[in-house]
């Protein structure tokens, strides 16, 4: 009796969660259907009909997506805004990291509260005074003024990651490895960095996915030759959805990436997420 | 400096290791952790801590930053009808989000470990995480899209209505005016004819005004069935379009060329009162049997004339606000279930065995025990939903259709509609922005203490 009970009850949780998944999947699965459909197409009926007619399907609006020089261009730059952005915010962090958990300077602790406070801290309270001084220095409106916009705005994250981990290192290596008259430098490159792989993992696909999917940082600081495809293509976002062949299509290109890297690192990706939560 | 001088002032003492080397080693050191930080020091400096005092200045001068106004931008930000807008929007979203996320987190998260393919599921629903706000913008705008021929949602819901309900096959169909059978219209939208069909007699319902094209494809021609005579107890008639493609049909005569109009509802009518009902077949006939003798009318509802149903207007004033924070649940769920999953993971098996034991069932045990366990890491996830939604942007400013952006402004898009969407009131939106950050000072305070702890 329990037994039947019990079958019947997973039977409804199984039934429950097929429904949920295919709730999730749906708009995903409208997104694709619909950016391999064309405009007249689309025009007269929704994604759906294609599991009747799917002599619809064609990538066509992919192969005119790849001539819009515009949406290239865009796609470039997301590439040339993320990857820099990404090295910085992994160096620049891993050194001061490094230096917070082990060396010894001026008022060490209270400066790492400080950045710990920053963990917090909205984009949107920067944006402002940042592109007054992006303007006087000229780097309003270009990819490296977007990249260091990133980087500043991801260090308190990173580097509050970084000490953290770099901290359990035992300090028994450290000491051994300056006994044996190593530099410090030589103490970051070939001991710290390697131990520290998990941790600047995650923290390096964390990073790429923020930047690659960032909007509102490129909306401001770039322009139209430097602007990532979020921004080019929210520029092209009409009322009701009359230009879907495009939109589609260009979404599905923008998100492919970040769903590939998730795919291809899950575990670093979901560590690098939930740590990262905080921000 | 000082301090290394007054140490070399004192008498001589033994040379340790230490020393003026040892010395010199730890300036060195010192140079070179420096060296370490300076770079995330001065960017952090320039980028984020100089802009957020900036900004907290700039938010006391007015829109062209030289006029000092004290409060008076935060004021406006409580009186001016958008800003409020934004203020309650924003605290709609902290309240229900955080909430809806943390429950189907946990609902999901319990669930999900009875199945054999919970790795497949939690992936699925952790996917979106991936996924660019713009991106998933698209995908909601697309979903939420008001014509039930492109948004998938409102075909769902008119499907369901039209299932229900049924569906009317003829919204533009109406009678030639003062000629045919005599159908004059009614008041609520249905056609009669006058009070002259008896048992045993036909009636032949002409309409106009649907397009070829929007006939249902099983219509038939109506001629062959208007010739049929009725039996002595029976009406009988035809529904037809009154019209005859390429031209030549008499108005008022079912020509050999006309349709049936399929599907429709006739009732026959007498002393005002409905007495039989009956559907037409794809010819567009309809009968009538067993009537008592008497003279009917023949009514055609409003039913058959009532426009389609036109589906939910998701992106309207009322709705657009829970409509994007539906969007929002689809990317998030996933975050609130995995890391509730791993707190779950980590629960004592013992306490939950020993339940079962007792006979608790499930419910029990999860109202009982799990919850009360999970406390700690429900707090985490909710803590950390308030912090992100109170931040959300681009979602917002991606779904709402430009006509409604009024209606769902938060204050980050408000903020960033005032200082640089047209309003270019810096003072204000530097106001806004401080509130931004004000909002996160308690999340900021929590932080600082978490790790004080963590370090002693």
């Amino acid at each position: 009796m329990n037994v039947v009970r019990r079958g019947l009850g997973n039977a409804v949780v199984q039934a429950f969660l097929v429904v949920i998944g295919l709730v999730w999947l749906t708009p995903l699965a409208g997104l694709f259907l619909s950016s391999l459909r064309s405009a007249e197409d689309t025009a007269k009926g929704g994604w759906w009909t294609v599991f009747t007619s799917p002599g619809q399907l064609s990538f066509d609006n992919y192969s005119a997506l790849l001539e819009n020089s515009g949406i290239t261009q865009a796609f470039w730059n997301t590439v040339l805004i993320s990857v820099p952005t990404t090295v910085l915010v992994v160096v620049v962090a891993a050194l001061a990291g490094y230096a917070f958990a082990w060396l010894d300077f001026p008022a060490r602790e209270p400066i790492f509260l400080v950045v710990v406070a920053l963990l917090v801290v909205p984009v949107q309270i920067g944006l402002l005074p940042v592109a007054k001084l992006f303007g006087q220095l000229g780097l309003f409106g270009t990819i490296p003024g977007v990249v260091l916009f990133h980087v500043a705005y991801g260090l308190p994250f990173a580097v509050f990651l970084l000490r953290n981990y770099f901290a359990e290192i035992p300090k028994e290596m450290l000491e051994a490895a300056r006994m044996d008259g190593g530099s410090e430098w030589r103490i970051f490159t070939r001991l710290v960095l390697p131990v520290g792989r998990p941790a600047i993992a995650s923290l390096a696909i964390f990073q790429f996915l923020w930047v690659w999917n960032d909007m509102l940082v490129a909306l401001l600081f770039a322009d139209s030759s430097s602007q990532p495809l979020t921004v080019q293509l929210q520029s092209q976002i009409r009322q009701f959805g009359s230009n879907i062949d495009v939109l589609a299509p260009g979404a599905f290109l923008s998100l492919v990436v970040p769903v590939v890297v998730f795919f291809a690192f899950q575990r670093h990706f979901v560590q690098g997420v939930m740590a990262g939560s905080v921000k | 400096m000082t301090a290394t001088m007054v140490k070399e002032a004192s008498p001589p003492a033994p040379v340790p290791p230490g020393g003026a080397r040892g010395r010199r080693l730890r300036r060195r050191g010192r140079v070179i952790a420096l060296l370490f930080v300076f770079p995330a020091l001065l960017l952090l400096g320039a980028l984020v801590v100089y802009p957020v005092l900036f900004s907290i200045g700039r938010s006391f001068f007015d829109a062209s930053g030289n006029e000092f106004v004290g409060g008076e931008n935060y004021a406006e930000m409580f009186r001016d009808p958008t800003n409020l807008k934004a203020v309650r929007n924003t605290a709609i979203w902290v309240v229900v989000a955080p909430t809806l996320l943390t429950g189907l987190g946990l609902v999901l998260a319990v669930l999900v470990e009875k199945v054999r393919w919970a790795t497949a599921f939690k992936l699925l629903l952790f996917m979106p995480m991936a996924v660019s706000f713009l991106a998933a913008g698209i995908i909601f705008r697309l979903a939420y899209d008001q014509d039930p021929d492109k948004g998938v949602l409102n075909a769902a819901v008119v499907s369901v209505h039209d299932a229900f309900k049924g569906t009317s096959s003829y919204p533009t169909a109406r009678a030639r005016d003062g000629e045919g059978e005599g159908l004059t219209k009614q008041a609520d939208g249905s056609y009669v004819t006058g009070a002259d069909v008896s048992p045993g007699g036909t009636a032949t319902l002409g309409l106009v005004g649907v397009a070829p094209k929007d006939l249902p494809g099983d219509a038939r021609p109506a001629a062959p069935a208007a010739a049929d005579a009725a039996g002595s107890d029976e009406v009988r008639g035809v529904v037809y379009l009154d019209f005859t493609p390429g031209g030549g049909g008499k108005p008022g005569v079912v020509d050999p060329e006309e349709s049936g109009l399929p599907g429709m509802t006739v009732e026959a009518v007498r002393d005002g009162k409905t007495v039989a009902e009956t559907t037409t077949g794809a010819d567009g006939s309809f009968s009538f049997t067993g009537l008592d003798s008497g003279s009917y009318a023949m009514k055609l509802p409003s039913a058959n004339f009532a426009a389609p149903y036109e589906g939910i207007s998701w992106l309207g004033p009322a709705l657009v606000t829970p409509a994007i924070i539906g969007a929002y649940l689809w990317i998030w769920t996933g975050f609130a279930m995995v890391l509730i999953g791993a707190g779950l993971a980590a629960l004592p098996r013992d306490a939950l065995e020993a339940a079962r034991m007792d006979g608790a069932n499930e419910w029990q045990i999860f109202r009982r025990i799990t919850v009360p366990l999970l406390a700690p890491v429900l707090t985490v996830v909710f803590v950390t939903l308030v912090i992100n939604v109170m931040k959300v942007f681009d979602l917002v400013y991606i779904i709402a259709p430009g006509p409604v952006q009024e209606d769902a402004t938060v204050l980050a898009t408000q903020m960033w509609l005032v200082s640089f969407g047209g309003g270019n009131n810096q003072g204000l939106g530097s106001a806004l922005g401080v509130l931004l950050l004000l909002l996160v000072i308690p999340a900021m305070v929590f932080n600082v203490r978490r790790f004080k702890r963590s370090q002693r």
